[in-house]
C-alpha cells in the first residue's frame, strides 16, 4: 500500500474522481432549478453509498486505498457541501441551508449502512 | 453540459475551454488526493476512533475554497481556471464526504454514539466558520 505505484495509481484515480464529481454535479444542476445544491448533494450520497458498499465486503489494504481513498474520496467533497451550505445562510436562505446540512448527514448515513447491508450480501 | 460538449466532434471554443477545465479539475484532484492521503498516512486511526487526518483535511479544504471562491480570488488576480483548479479540484479532492460519514458509522457501530456525535458537530461547525472567515482573514491579510 505505501509503493509508489500504489500512490501513484491512487493519486491518478483521485482526478478521476474529481472530474466525475464535477460532470456529474453539472449534469444533476442542469437538471434543478432553484439555487439548492442538489448536484453537491447526490455526488456525496452516491459516493457514500458506493464506500458503503466497500465497507460491507470488507474491501481493505490496497483496494481500500486506490478506491476508498482515491477515486471516492476525491469524488465526494466536504469543502463544497460547507461553502454552499454557508452561502444559502448568507443569501437570506437559511432553511435551505439547514436542509442541506440536515439532508447530507442523515441521507450520507443511510446511504452508507444501505450500501453497508449490500456489501456484506455480497 | 460538460460531458455532451466533449462527445461533439467539432472542435469550438466551448469545447477546448471544457476540456481545459477539466484538465485543471483533474490535476487539482490529483494534488488534493495525494494530501489527503499524506495526512491519513501521518495520522492513522483505528475503525471507531477519532479521526483527525479527515478532521483536518476537510476544515484546511473548507477554508481554501471559502478563500477561492471570494475574495481573495480576485485579489490575488486568479484566473477562472486557476480557481478551478484550486477550488473544485484541490478543494474537492482534499475534503472528503464518503470517509467522513464511514468514519461516523464505524463511531456508531463501535457503540460510540456520543463521539460520533461529537465529530459531526465538530466538522460541521468547524468546516461553517472556516469557509465563513475565510474571506474576511484574506481581506484584512491584504
Amino acid at each position: 500500500m505505501s509503493g509508489p505505484l500504489a500512490w501513484s495509481a491512487m493519486a491518478a484515480l483521485a482526478g478521476v474522481g474529481a472530474v466525475g464529481r464535477v460532470l456529474l454535479d453539472e449534469v444533476v444542476s442542469a437538471r434543478s432549478r432553484g439555487s439548492f445544491p442538489l448536484g453537491i448533494l447526490a455526488v456525496n450520497l452516491l459516493g457514500a453509498f458506493a464506500l458503503g458498499v466497500l465497507h460491507g465486503a470488507g474491501v481493505d489494504g490496497r483496494a481500500l486505498f486506490l478506491v476508498g481513498t482515491g477515486l471516492l474520496g476525491a469524488f465526494t467533497t466536504f469543502s463544497a457541501w460547507m461553502l454552499e451550505s454557508e452561502r444559502l445562510w448568507r443569501d437570506g436562505f437559511a432553511p435551505a441551508g439547514w436542509l442541506n446540512l440536515w439532508l447530507s448527514l442523515a441521507g450520507g448515513l443511510v446511504a452508507v449502512a444501505l450500501g453497508d447491508a449490500l456489501g456484506g450480501v455480497l | 453540459m460538460v460531458a455532451r460538449r466533449l462527445m461533439t466532434s467539432t472542435p469550438s471554443p466551448l469545447h477546448t475551454r471544457s476540456r481545459a477545465t477539466l484538465a485543471a479539475v483533474f490535476a487539482g484532484g490529483v494534488l488534493g488526493g495525494l494530501a489527503r492521503a499524506g495526512v491519513g498516512a501521518a495520522l492513522p486511526h483505528d475503525p471507531g476512533a477519532w479521526p483527525w487526518a479527515t478532521l483536518l483535511a476537510n476544515v484546511a479544504g473548507a477554508f481554501v475554497l471559502g478563500a477561492v471562491a471570494t475574495g481573495a480570488a480576485r485579489r490575488l488576480a486568479l484566473s477562472p481556471r486557476a480557481r478551478t483548479f484550486l477550488g473544485a479540484g484541490f478543494c474537492g479532492a482534499l475534503t472528503t464526504f464518503s470517509t467522513f460519514q464511514v468514519e461516523i458509522f464505524d463511531l456508531l457501530d463501535a457503540g460510540r454514539g456520543g463521539l460520533a456525535l461529537l465529530y459531526a458537530a465538530v466538522s460541521v461547525g468547524a468546516g461553517l466558520a472556516a469557509v465563513a472567515a475565510a474571506p474576511a482573514i484574506a481581506r484584512r491579510r491584504a
